[in-house]
C-alpha cells in the first residue's frame, strides 16, 4: 500500500516536472504561432482571451512579412552565408579531424584539445579587433565579412566532431585501400570520405545552425538593412518599425527558428557526444 | 620522427614499402598537411584578433582609426573607476551565478525525469531543445512580446487569477523585475543544453549499479546523493563550464530585451563592451572591458583541460 503510494507519488512528481518545464520551453514558440495567425483587431483587444481566436485565422501577417519587408531578402542572405560557411568548414575541418583522429602521435591529442578550446573564445572578446580587420579588408557592410569570420567558430568544434567520427572507423578500411594501390592521401579521399558522409552531414547541419544563431559579429559588421541576416534583421529592424506589427514579427520568428530546430533534432545525439568530450563512455 | 612512426604503426610501414615513398605517404608530413589550413585559419581569425584585443586595451584607438598610441594601463584604470563598469561587473555576477545555480538544479531534475523511457519522450526532448537550437536573437523577440508593457500575456494570466488589478507589471521596466526577466530568459536558453548533457551522463551509468543500490534499500535521495551524483560529477562539470562561458559572454538577451536598462540595472560586461566599443566608438575602452572576461575564460579552459586529462588517463 505504502509502496504503491510511493510509486504514484514519484510518477506524479516526474509528470509535473516535465509538464511545467516543457511548457516553459515550448511556450514562446506556441505564442509565435498563435500571434502570427490572429487578425489585428483580435490581437490588440484587451478584453479578449489571448489564447483564443475570436475571429478566423488569417495569413495577412505572413503576406505582409514577405511582401512589405525585406524578410525574404534576409532569409536569402542567411542561406548564402550559411552555404558558403558550411563549404569552407567542411574543406577545413574534415581533413583536420582526420589528421587529429588518425595520423597523430602525441601531439595530435593535445592539438585537438587546443582547437576545441578556441571554440570557447567568445565573440565578445574578438568582435572589437575583428571590426577593424573587416574595415581594412573593405568588407564592412558586406555579407563576405561574415563568410570570412564565421568559420573561425564553426571549424574548431567541427574538427573536434570529425576527430571522434574518424576514430570510430576501423583502420583496416584504409589498410585495404592502400594494399589496393591507393596512396595514404588517396585512401583518405577515395575510401574514408565516402563512408563518412553522415559525419560530414552532421558538421554541415551544426555549422549552419551556428550561422543562424550568430548575432554579435553580424550586428557589428553589417549596417545596411538590405545586407542583414535574419538573426539581426528581425530584432534590430522589424522591432523598431510599426507598433502593431507583432503578428508579422512573430511569423518571422517562427519561420526562422522551428524548421532549423527540426533538422538539428535528427543529429542531436552526435553533437552531445562532441560536447561531452568523451567524459561519457 | 620517422622511426617512432614505424614503431607505432608497423602495418603502415609495410604497406608504405609497397607504394612509392612520397610525401603523400609519410604519416607525419601528411598529418601536418591536412591540419595546417584549419590551424592557419584559426590562428589568423582567433589568435591574431585576440592579440589585437590585448594591444587595443593598452592603446587609445577609436573606430575613427588613426592613432594607435600606447597608453599603458590607462584604459583599465579609467574603466574600473566608473560606476557604469562597477554596476556592470556586479550585474554580470548576479546574472551569471543565479542563472547557473538554477540551471544546475533544474537540469538535474529534468534529466532524472527524462531518464526512463515513456511514450512521447522523443517529442518532449525535441520541445525541450527548441530554445537552444532556435536562433537566440529570434527567441528573445518572442519574449519581448510576452513581456510587452500593454499586451503581456503574463499580465493577462495574473489578472485572470486575480493576483493583480489594472495594467499589471512592467516586466522589463523595473530594475528587479527586469533582472529577473533576463535571468528567466537565460535559463530558458541554457537549460536545454545542460539537460541533454546530463541526460547523456545519467544514461551512461550501468543499470547494475542502480539495482545494487535498490537491493541495499537506498531511498530516492540517498540513492541520488550517494550513488548517482558522484558518478555524474564530471559530466556535470562539463555542463557547468559550457553554461558559464555562454552566460557570461552573451549579450544578445540584454541587447534585445532591455538594452542594459532600466538605468543600467541589467547592463553586463559583454553588453557594456559592445555599447562602449562599437556603438560609442571607443575601441580601446571596449576592448579593455571585454578583457575582464578573460580570467573567466581561462578558468573554464583549465576546467576542460582537467576533464580531458581525466578521460585520457582512465
Amino acid at each position: 500500500m505504502v509502496e504503491s503510494f510511493r510509486t504514484w507519488g514519484a510518477r506524479l512528481t516526474r509528470a509535473s516536472i516535465l509538464g511545467v518545464l516543457t511548457f516553459f520551453f515550448a511556450f514562446p514558440f506556441l505564442w509565435m504561432l498563435i500571434t502570427a495567425f490572429k487578425q489585428t483587431g483580435d490581437l490588440y483587444d484587451l478584453q479578449h482571451n489571448p489564447f483564443l481566436f475570436y475571429e478566423p485565422p488569417t495569413l495577412e501577417h505572413v503576406k505582409r512579412l514577405f511582401y512589405e519587408t525585406l524578410y525574404g531578402q534576409w532569409l536569402l542572405n542567411t542561406a548564402f552565408v550559411g552555404v558558403l560557411v558550411v563549404l569552407i568548414t567542411i574543406a577545413l575541418a574534415v581533413p583536420a579531424g582526420y589528421a587529429l583522429g588518425r595520423l597523430s602521435g602525441g601531439w595530435g591529442a593535445r592539438l585537438g584539445i587546443g582547437i576545441f578550446l578556441t571554440y570557447l573564445v567568445p565573440p565578445t572578446l574578438l568582435f572589437i579587433p575583428l571590426s577593424r580587420v573587416v574595415v581594412n579588408l573593405h568588407l564592412d557592410d558586406s555579407l563576405w565579412s561574415l563568410v570570412l569570420v564565421y568559420p573561425s567558430f564553426t571549424v574548431p568544434f567541427s574538427a573536434w566532431l570529425m576527430m571522434g567520427f574518424f576514430k570510430a572507423i576501423p583502420r583496416d578500411v584504409e589498410e585495404a585501400a592502400m594494399i589496393d594501390g591507393y596512396s595514404r592521401l588517396g585512401a583518405f579521399f577515395r575510401v574514408v570520405v565516402p563512408i563518412s558522409m553522415s559525419g560530414i552531414l552532421t558538421v554541415a547541419i551544426f555549422s549552419f545552425t551556428l550561422v543562424m544563431q550568430e548575432f554579435v559579429y553580424a550586428v557589428t559588421f553589417i549596417s545596411s538593412v538590405r545586407n542583414m541576416t535574419v538573426g539581426i534583421g528581425v530584432p534590430t529592424f522589424l522591432v523598431h518599425g510599426d507598433v502593431y506589427f507583432w503578428g508579422s514579427l512573430m511569423a518571422g520568428c517562427f519561420i526562422a527558428s522551428v524548421p532549423v530546430a527540426i533538422l538539428y533534432n535528427f543529429f542531436v545525439d552526435r553533437f552531445i557526444s562532441g560536447f561531452t568530450m568523451g567524459a561519457v563512455k | 620522427m620517422e622511426a617512432s612512426t614505424s614503431v607505432a604503426h608497423p602495418q603502415n610501414s609495410a604497406s608504405r614499402a609497397k607504394s612509392r615513398a612520397s610525401i603523400l605517404d609519410s604519416e607525419s608530413w601528411l598529418g601536418w598537411l591536412l591540419i595546417a589550413p584549419a590551424v592557419l585559419y584559426i590562428t589568423l581569425l582567433v589568435g591574431l584578433p585576440f592579440l589585437m584585443a590585448l594591444y587595443y586595451s593598452v592603446s587609445d584607438t577609436t573606430t575613427g582609426g588613426g592613432s594607435m598610441g600606447f597608453v599603458g594601463l590607462r584604459n583599465f584604470t579609467a574603466v574600473i573607476g566608473t560606476p557604469k563598469f562597477q554596476t556592470a561587473l556586479k550585474n554580470t555576477l548576479t546574472f551569471g551565478l543565479i542563472s547557473q545555480v538554477l540551471i544546475l538544479i533544474l537540469s538535474n531534475a529534468l534529466a532524472l525525469a527524462l531518464q526512463r523511457d515513456f511514450p512521447g519522450r522523443r517529442l518532449i526532448r525535441f520541445l525541450i531543445l527548441l530554445p537552444w537550437v532556435a536562433p537566440i536573437s529570434i527567441g528573445t523577440i518572442a519574449w519581448l512580446w510576452i513581456f510587452d508593457s500593454t499586451y503581456s500575456v503574463l499580465n493577462w494570466i495574473l489578472r485572470l487569477t486575480g493576483l493583480v488589478q489594472g495594467q499589471g507589471y512592467m516586466w522589463l521596466g523595473l530594475p528587479h523585475l527586469a533582472m529577473g526577466s533576463i535571468i528567466a530568459v537565460n535559463i530558458w536558453r541554457q537549460l536545454p543544453l545542460a539537460t541533454v548533457i546530463l541526460l547523456a551522463g545519467y544514461g551512461s551509468i550501468p543499470q547494475d549499479i542502480h539495482d545494487a543500490a535498490a537491493v541495499d534499500g537506498a531511498g530516492f535521495w540517498r540513492h541520488f546523493f550517494q550513488v548517482t551524483l558522484p558518478l555524474i560529477l564530471p559530466i556535470t562539470l562539463v555542463a557547468l563550464l559550457f553554461g558559464l562561458i555562454f552566460t557570461f559572454t552573451d549579450m544578445v538577451i540584454i541587447y534585445n530585451l532591455t538594452r542594459g536598462g532600466p538605468f543600467d540595472t541589467t547592463q553586463v560586461l559583454a553588453s557594456l563592451a559592445f555599447y562602449t566599443g562599437i556603438a560609442g566608438g571607443d575601441l580601446a575602452e571596449g576592448a579593455a572591458i571585454a578583457l575582464f572576461l578573460f580570467p573567466l575564460l581561462l578558468a573554464v579552459a583549465l576546467g576542460f583541460l582537467m576533464i580531458a586529462h581525466r578521460t585520457e588517463v582512465t
